[in-house]
């Protein structure tokens, strides 16, 4: 146990952590950047406290802060933190020094990159109790080993010896907690401790920080822009704008009674359960936050805030205000107006939409499979020259999509989506089976055999629309060379009005065309990325995880202009995605993949609601929702997934299946049985059987408030 | 691991013998100029003839070179013509010679280049890294025998605190070492230590290192247990490369200090034509070269963990 002697406040309701007028600041050449002001935070032993906020808020900051890491450029302006009651301001290096990994413990986004990659995963581990404690080596090794234990760690004493490459990301994640809980520390920050991983990975990690920590005591800083995920782990949340606390308090309280516009803005941003493309589409929060040295006076978030008053809200700076709700009494704001503002009235303005008609079908793919084959490089395989193995990326993949419908396939990643995209981008070929455009089939006609209509009329959308820039060109001179390529048109002058058009279209000013890509946001660059896609007027965009790298605000203007374009061409949409809100959201029909394998596919509210497969079922599960009414059964899964090397004889999906009926499922492929016309579930269990199964998400009935007449128009 | 080992290991041979045919080729070639090396400017024609079916060097070139192969693999490296003697009995010593003269420069420049790299990549941008950076670019911009007549200059002739040859006539001197170890390693420690410094200046802004400081780990544990290793592994490479430099850089400096080495053996060989010398000589060098690559590659792999388990 780690004891720090501390004057004054102790017993169980002292808070942890006192955060009392923090500014912190950056100084580089362009002057002094004010990446923190004025913020205040207290965490109690035991508590959860979440921060949320648009990347560039400054959370990271804030928990570098308190760990006072803040590099060679940062440093702290003013206030006070305060740790058990003790000013951290007075203490030395040394006894910093001997806080960190202690008494706060800190995880990061990154696992693979958190550790070191030349040190086993076992030395690692043991320095940190025989650092602090000074305890000797086999005692150390016996407390990693209990700890691997406590993260579920299947077999520690293997995974000790491994190196932090060896063990997959979940796993790296599992190995970065136990280092972070080794010393029991009082409070443990984690800074988007899931962002990077699966949403099942990340289900199981969130569920075990939650349980480990309230075995210990341990008070957690939880920071994510997941609104969801703050859902299932804190008990508070903060919501964080420009530098400084805009709202905090209970978290049932700012769910329920969310009073900053930012908040509301954050919520009408994500694919919540009711949403819905036609009726309640998604709303962005307008504009950009302000860069820390050109923040606007008065409120910050006035020049993006619906309800901006002039003369009152651009005046003094706004100060923190108690609300007092039913819920909680503690939930605070920072804004003027908060109690005149009629919010359930507000929503309304948003324009609904006309639902997009399902025409012919554009796109049929017929039992395409996919293997590749990998050669053995060892002097053993040479010698005993057995036949390459096989890799089955895609097994019988068979589904149809029609005009201006959107298709979402979904799965964990590594299940084969990725490689489907690129055999139908001809990147790749199909090892058997077609895959038809508009009655072709493109499936055995690589890229560079593809005529220029062939390339126009199917184009993707990437994750990362760096990968795709060219940063020295200027993005108009990239949309032009796409619109030559294509045929569109040839002649400059036409050209240019074209990329205009795009640009209008993308809604871009026009100046953007002579801009570089390092100029541009990223939601800015996705933007120009899906301009590009939309040049050769496609009859098939395929989008591979387009909005997961975004923030919440631009994600959800990515994903509304994406559905807008879509609309007006009616595009046939293949949306790859492992956010099964956004997924339920958008599309008009879901793929659900496993190991190469398509495990269910139906309408959206087929694949929704039971009958489910196993594995959609715990998908969905995993899927965090950021809506207190809504409920959820819980299914974790274990493991991890197979190695598509050496795949399960059986069901692909029968090392990890919750339902598992038995031997048969480890032998035998499972029967693809349909439940309704094109809803298809390959599994041994009985449709009658799993028609039974309750649902995984209960969505209580809206119709209580105004939201729900609109709807139904 | 060992798979790869023995993968380096055959390739290193093949360019062994190829690099060694070559060496035949162009000092075995053509049988009237061996001859004629032997025998002097003056020799006639027929004596050479004579020599040339006495020596059986009228027989294929093919033959010849496994004939030498398998000599040389025996040992035997055929006899100096300079010194009327076998080549083994005068080459290995001078082998030896520039071994200690390589072998001590080696070891002052790569601990003083990593030293100094790690010291100023640490804290990139303070005083000391400006201080270390701006040294190791300046000594490496002179040329050794500038370096040689500028020290001699200070040591020799105005402090005359050190000899100005390191001939060792009187038999091994430490003293007389010192001069052209200080040349060797001035002119070759700033490419290793500008590289250690860039290697460790990355690794300090790693998440593992922020992760490292973050348990709570002491400064001094940090950079050995946890900056060191990541940081060693590029500039591994580079020090093995060295060693090459290194053998070019010796052939002036062994002659500058009138060093009876190896890099002074070849040079005499090569002016004066004699051909089992150049032989031998250009066989180690080219041995040398290709063995510190192979040990750099295989040395990478291993401190890298990421392509020793792949
Ligand atoms: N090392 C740094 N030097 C200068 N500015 C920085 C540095 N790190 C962060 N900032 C700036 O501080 C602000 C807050 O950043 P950060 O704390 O990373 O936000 P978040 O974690 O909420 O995304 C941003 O405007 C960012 O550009
Ligand atoms: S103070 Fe004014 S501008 Fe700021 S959030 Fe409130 S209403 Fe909007
Ligand atoms: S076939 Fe068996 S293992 Fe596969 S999903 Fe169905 S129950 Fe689970
Ligand atoms: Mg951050």
């Amino acid at each position: 146990m780690s004891v720090t002697e501390h004057a004054g406040a102790s017993g169980d309701d002292a808070p942890v952590l006192e955060i009392s007028g923090l500014r912190l600041s950056y100084y580089t050449r362009a002057g002094e950047i004010p990446a923190v002001m004025d913020f205040d935070l207290t965490v109690r032993k035991g508590e959860s406290v979440g921060l949320v906020g648009e990347s560039g808020c400054g959370k990271s900051t804030v928990a570098n802060g308190i760990m006072r890491y803040m590099g060679r450029n940062g440093g702290i302006v003013g206030g006070s933190i305060r740790f058990k009651g003790r000013d951290m301001s007075e203490f030395s290096e040394e006894e910093i020094r001997r806080i960190r990994g202690r008494d706060i413990a800190m995880i990061y986004q990154e696992p693979m990159a958190s550790l070191n990659p030349s040190m086993t995963i076992a030395r690692q581990l043991t320095e940190v109790p025989m650092v602090h404690e000074g305890v000797s080596e086999e005692e150390a090794r016996r407390r990693a080993r209990e700890m691997l234990e406590a993260v579920h760690i299947p077999d520690p004493n293997r995974l000790m010896a491994s190196y932090p490459h060896q063990v997959s990301g979940g796993q790296q994640q599992r190995v970065v907690i136990a280092m972070a809980l080794l010393s029991r520390p009082a409070l443990l920050l984690l800074d988007e401790p899931t962002t990077a991983l699966d949403v099942t990975v990340e289900a199981g990690i969130v569920e075990l920080i939650a349980e480990l920590s309230k075995e210990a005591g341990t008070s957690l800083l939880y920071i994510s822009h997941n609104l969801g995920l703050m859902l299932e782990v804190c008990d508070r949340i903060c919501v964080m704008y420009s530098g400084e606390v805009v709202e905090e308090g209970h978290i049932d309280s700012i769910f329920s009674w969310p009073k900053h516009p930012y908040t509301h803005g954050l919520f009408g941003c994500i694919p919540l359960p009711h949403a819905d493309k036609n009726a309640r589409p998604l709303v962005a929060i307008p504009g950009q936050l302000p860069l820390p040295h050109q923040r606007p006076t008065g409120c910050y978030f006035g020049p993006r805030c619906s309800f901006f008053e002039p003369g009152r809200c651009d005046g003094d700076l706004v100060a923190m205000e108690s609300v007092h709700t039913d819920d909680d009494p503690a939930h605070r704001v920072r804004c003027l107006r908060w109690n005149e503002i009629d919010h359930d009235a507000a929503v309304r303005v948003e324009e609904t939409r006309e639902p997009v008609s399902v025409g012919e079908t554009v796109l049929e793919v017929d039992n395409m499979r996919k293997y590749y084959e990998v050669r053995e490089t060892s002097l053993a395989a040479l010698v005993s020259r057995g036949s390459p193995r096989q890799v089955k990326a895609n097994e019988q993949i068979s589904f149809r999509a029609g005009e201006g419908e959107t298709v979402a396939i979904v799965g964990e990643s590594g299940c084969g989506k990725s490689t489907f995209a690129k055999v139908l981008m001809g990147l790749e070929t199909a090892t058997e089976g077609e895959v038809r455009l508009d009655g072709t089939d493109l499936g055995s006609i690589p890229v560079k055999q593809r005529t220029p209509e062939q390339l126009a009329s199917l184009q993707m959308v990437f994750q990362n629309p760096n990968d795709t820039l060219n940063p020295s060109h200027s993005v108009g001179a990239q949309i032009a060379r796409v619109i030559r390529r294509f045929g569109i048109e040839s002649e400059p002058a036409r050209v240019q009005q074209q990329v205009f058009r795009l640009l209008d279209t993308v809604k871009l000013p026009r100046d953007f065309a002579s801009r570089k890509p390092r100029q541009l946001s990223g939601g800015q660059k996705q933007r120009i990325g899906i301009a590009r896609a939309f040049a050769g007027n496609p009859k098939t965009v395929i989008a591979d995880e387009p909005i997961s790298a975004l923030d919440v605000s631009v994600a959800a203007a990515v994903t509304e202009l994406l559905m807008d374009i879509q609309r007006e061409h009616r595009t046939t949409l293949l949306f790859i995605s492992h956010d099964l809100s956004a997924v339920r959201y958008l599309s008009d029909r879901v793929v659900v993949m496993y190991l190469g394998q398509i495990m269910e596919r139906g309408s959206t509210e087929e694949v929704f609601a039971p009958p489910y497969h196993p594995y959609t079922e715990a998908l969905l599960s995993a899927v965090p929702i950021a809506d207190p009414e809504v409920e959820k059964r819980r299914i974790v899964l274990e493991g991890n997934l197979p190695s598509p090397l050496d795949p399960p004889k059986g069901c692909p999906f029968s090392t990890r299946c919750p339902r598992r009926l038995g031997s048969i499922c480890d032998t035998d492929p499972p029967p693809v049985q349909m439940n309704a016309d094109r809803h298809a579930i390959a599994c041994h269990i009985p449709l009658e059987e799993l028609r039974l199964v309750e649902p995984v998400i209960t969505i209580p009935e809206r119709d209580a408030l105004p939201a729900g007449e609109g709807a139904t128009g | 691991m060992l798979n790869l080992v023995l993968r380096r290991l055959g390739t290193m041979v093949l360019i062994m013998l190829v690099v060694a045919l070559l060496l035949f080729l162009i000092n075995e070639g053509d049988p009237r100029l061996i001859a004629r090396s032997v025998l002097g400017p003056y020799a006639q024609d027929e004596q050479l003839d004579a020599w040339i079916m006495q020596h059986g060097y009228d027989r294929s070139l093919f033959v010849r070179y496994f004939e030498w192969i398998s000599r040389v693999l025996t040992g035997d490296l055929g006899d100096s013509i300079i010194y009327k003697r076998p080549v083994n009995e005068i080459f290995w010593d001078r082998l030896g010679n520039t071994a200690i003269l390589a072998g001590v420069t080696f070891l002052v420049m790569v601990v003083v280049a990593l030293v100094l790299g790690v010291l100023a990549g640490m804290k990139e941008g303070s005083t000391q890294d400006r201080v270390i950076s701006v040294f190791s670019i300046a000594t490496t911009s002179v040329p050794e025998y500038a370096s040689a007549v500028i020290l001699a200059g200070v040591f020799v002739y105005w402090l005359a605190v050190l000899p100005g040859t390191s001939s060792m006539t009187g038999g091994f001197s430490v003293v007389e070492l010192i001069l052209p170890v200080l040349v060797l390693t001035l002119y070759g420690f700033g490419y290793i230590a500008r590289m250690t410094r860039a290697s460790m200046a990355e690794v300090m802004t790693t998440p593992y290192i922020r992760t490292a400081v973050l348990k709570g780990l002491p400064y001094r544990h940090i950079i050995m247990k946890h900056a060191l290793r990541n940081a060693l592994i590029a500039p591994f490479t580079v020090i093995m490369l060295q060693i090459n430099w290194l053998l070019s850089g010796v052939v002036v400096t062994e002659f500058a200090f009138g060093y009876k080495g190896f890099g002074a053996l070849l040079l005499e060989a090569a002016l004066r034509r004699d051909i089992f010398l150049i032989e031998a000589c250009g066989l180690a060098a080219v041995f040398v070269a290709v063995f510190t690559q192979t040990v750099g590659d295989l040395g990478y792999t291993y401190l890298n963990p990421r392509i020793r388990f792949k």
